[in-house]
């Protein structure tokens, strides 16, 4: 994949998603000066555990949760820090998104947005991970039950792997840019465990077009495919808002149909370029140098949309 | 116990309870009305059919309306890595599995798991983890990663991690742990029958999620609940 | 691990009315600062965890020359570091004391 330079600019407009910070892009992200962080850097909640590891810690945990408005519509915003331990949950960074997703019950905002960078779960404290990211999905299906949308945005540098892969899954909406990967496990994880031959993590343009955002969106494994820029991601959360499926049994017996029939149409593909020829993509091998206006095109050109059940 | 075991304690008179390719599925009378049974055999990896095919079965059972409870069975292996699993999707599937049986659980059908083998990572949050209240029998382990893989991933000698591993329950595999974090609701008696012990953790479990609570009280997640209703109260302007 | 702490005295308050600000991110070869206006006008603190052992006086002289150019009084400064070298350290602190002189 191509990535922008590095943008200096405190310009959200062209400020890279991928390269800011957590707390960059909520800046960016909600209308400007709206965020109010719950549990600030200040109050030094950090991981108990950590230290026990010889390693250092981070007064946010790696998780920066509040409120703010997006285009004055007030919402709840969760944002991982992917560059702290790979964005990866423990037990204050899962707390703290169990604690915004229980308070949406209450407070009930238009909208509650995690913006996902995670390798999954920090095994330096594995199981209140594991269990966070349990609490988290159970919390989202009650937040999505009370009809508050809850929005995932992809395109961080850690991706979204592991536990954040199944939470992703449960959100009502996705968002994805190019740097957006995900999936349960991770290229690394598969080839330690099936060797190279199965998946060669140093291919990167194989990541990119296995778990990539343009496969996901193409899938219909993410609702949005994004420019790389805070502006984009911005723009994108605000549409998808008003089209979040219900949580009901009629959206899940519908998510269970497309899964089912992409078993029946996909299940005998190797690679993602055979699955695009199927969905009837001309050039299945341009696909990964598309810009996101002629991968947009491309899209609206398919004889079917990507189903969005989820 | 073994799959038959727990199926023959569980429904003394006869079951229609099934496996194929690992996957476990079926039903049997349970009090005046009917247990659904889903799961996982055999230390099997789940994997994009799988999750599947159970989803399909949680869904019928919700169709068909009432308040059938449905029992998931697990001694699986983590989920199946592979790259075509991950090409079509895996996340999809593991999420949706663990989404029918949430909504499951809050239209009336009480969601019970019962992890008697092995279990790990993303198979264990699509199955076991998204029940309502979750047992296990002694000699059940469910983790998140062995602590081979934990001592590659963090670069610390193996020999170091289960030294630490005595003293601290929070990233160590197993049972106790698992129980300890309050994932883990209650291990059962192998001994006595089944089926009254299931009926009294459903009875005797709220719906809300109260796992963060176990998790203080038994000592293995110390600060969860106390973070999680900090932002609550933050939250709600106190 | 390892916990460092130096209290200087300063000539001045730092500019400003910002009562807080953090920069940065806790990574291999980077750091978070966080920055707090709650201490006598005359007094900077800074508190420091690292990763990397054995560099106490690099960041005693890093702190001195950040101090003496900014007269940073008042200022809590406490540093979670994950093994940054000394010019990204000086760059993170100045950035932190231009976020807290912003009215």
């Amino acid at each position: 994949m191509d990535l922008k330079p590095v943008s200096l600019s405190a310009d959200p407009q062209v400020q890279s998603w991928y390269e800011a910070s957590a707390r960059a892009r909520l800046a960016g992200l909600l209308d400007a000066g709206s965020f109010a962080e719950f549990i600030g850097p200040e109050q030094r909640v950090m991981s108990p555990h950590l230290p026990l590891f010889d390693l250092p810690r981070a007064f946010d945990d790696g998780m920066v949760v509040g409120r703010g408005a997006l285009d004055g519509r007030p919402i709840l915003a969760a944002a991982q820090e992917g560059r702290f331990m790979g964005g990866a949950f423990g037990e204050i960074h899962g707390a703290k998104l169990v604690g915004l997703l229980r308070a949406a019950l209450a407070e009930t905002p238009a909208a509650v947005l995690i913006l996902f960078d995670t390798g999954g779960v920090r095994l330096q404290e594995a199981n209140a991970g594991e269990t966070a990211i349990a609490e988290i999905m159970r919390a989202i299906a009650q937040v999505r039950a009370a009809g508050i949308p809850v929005i995932g945005l992809i395109g961080g540098r850690a991706g979204c792997y592991g536990g954040g892969g199944l939470i992703a899954g449960t959100c009502a909406r996705l968002v994805v840019s190019e740097g957006g990967r995900i999936s349960v496990s991770g290229p690394e994880v598969i080839e330690t465990n099936r060797g190279a031959e199965e998946f060669d993590s140093r291919d990167r343009a194989l990541v990119w077009r296995t778990m990539g955002g343009k496969h996901r969106r193409l899938l219909g494994g993410a609702d949005a495919f994004v420019d790389d820029t805070i502006a984009a991601f911005r723009a994108a959360a605000l549409a998808q808002i008003d089209r979040a499926p219900a949580f009901d049994l009629a959206t899940l017996e519908a998510e269970q149909a497309r899964l089912e029939a992409r078993l029946d149409r996909f299940g005998d593909t190797r690679d993602a370029t055979e699955i695009w020829g199927r969905l009837g993509i001309n050039d299945p091998a341009a696909v990964p140098g598309l810009t996101t206006r002629d991968f947009d095109a491309v899209l609206a050109g398919l004889p079917e949309a990507p189903h969005d059940a989820r | 116990m073994t799959l038959a075991e727990i199926l023959t304690s569980l429904f003394p008179d006869g079951h229609e309870v099934r496996v194929a390719d690992g996957l476990i599925s079926g039903h049997g009378p349970f009090g005046d009305g009917t247990l659904a049974v889903i799961g996982v055999d055999g230390n099997t990896p789940l994997g994009i059919e799988g999750a599947c095919a159970l989803a399909g079965h949680v869904l019928a059972v919700v169709r068909a309306g009432g308040d059938t409870p449905i029992l998931v069975l697990v001694d699986s292996d983590s989920q199946r890595m592979s790259r075509r699993d991950e090409l079509l999707g895996l996340n999809e599937y593991l999420a949706h599995l663990a989404k029918v049986l949430l909504l499951a659980d809050a239209g009336g059908h009480p969601t019970v798991g019962l992890v008697y083998g092995h279990t790990a990572a993303g198979a264990f949050i699509a199955t076991a983890l998204a029940t309502r209240v979750l047992a296990a029998l002694p000699g059940a382990h469910p983790s998140v990663m062995d602590l081979p893989s934990v001592a590659r991933v963090t670069k610390l000698p193996l020999e170091t991690l289960q030294e630490m591993a005595k003293s601290t329950s929070v990233f160590a595999p197993g049972l106790d742990n698992m129980v300890q974090a309050g994932a883990v609701h209650a291990v059962l008696d192998p001994a006595q029958p089944l089926a009254p012990q299931i009926a009294r953790l459903i009875a005797e479990t709220p719906p809300g999620d109260g796992r963060d609570v176990l998790g203080r009280d038994r000592g293995g997640r110390q600060q969860a609940h106390a973070v999680a209703a900090r932002v609550m109260r933050e939250a709600a302007g106190h | 691990m390892e916990k460092l702490s130096f209290r200087h005295k300063t000539t001045r308050p730092l500019a400003g009315t910002q009562a807080q600000a953090i920069t940065g991110v806790v990574a291999s070869g980077n750091l978070e600062v966080l920055l707090e206006r709650n201490l006598a006008a005359d007094t900077c603190v800074v508190e420091i965890d690292t990763a990397i052992n054995g560099y106490g006086d690099v960041w005693e002289a890093v702190v001195a020359d950040f101090v003496a150019r900014r007269q940073p009084g008042g200022l809590r400064i406490t540093i979670n570091d994950g093994g940054a070298r000394p010019d990204t350290v000086a760059l993170r602190l100045l950035q932190g004391a231009r976020l807290m002189e912003a009215v």
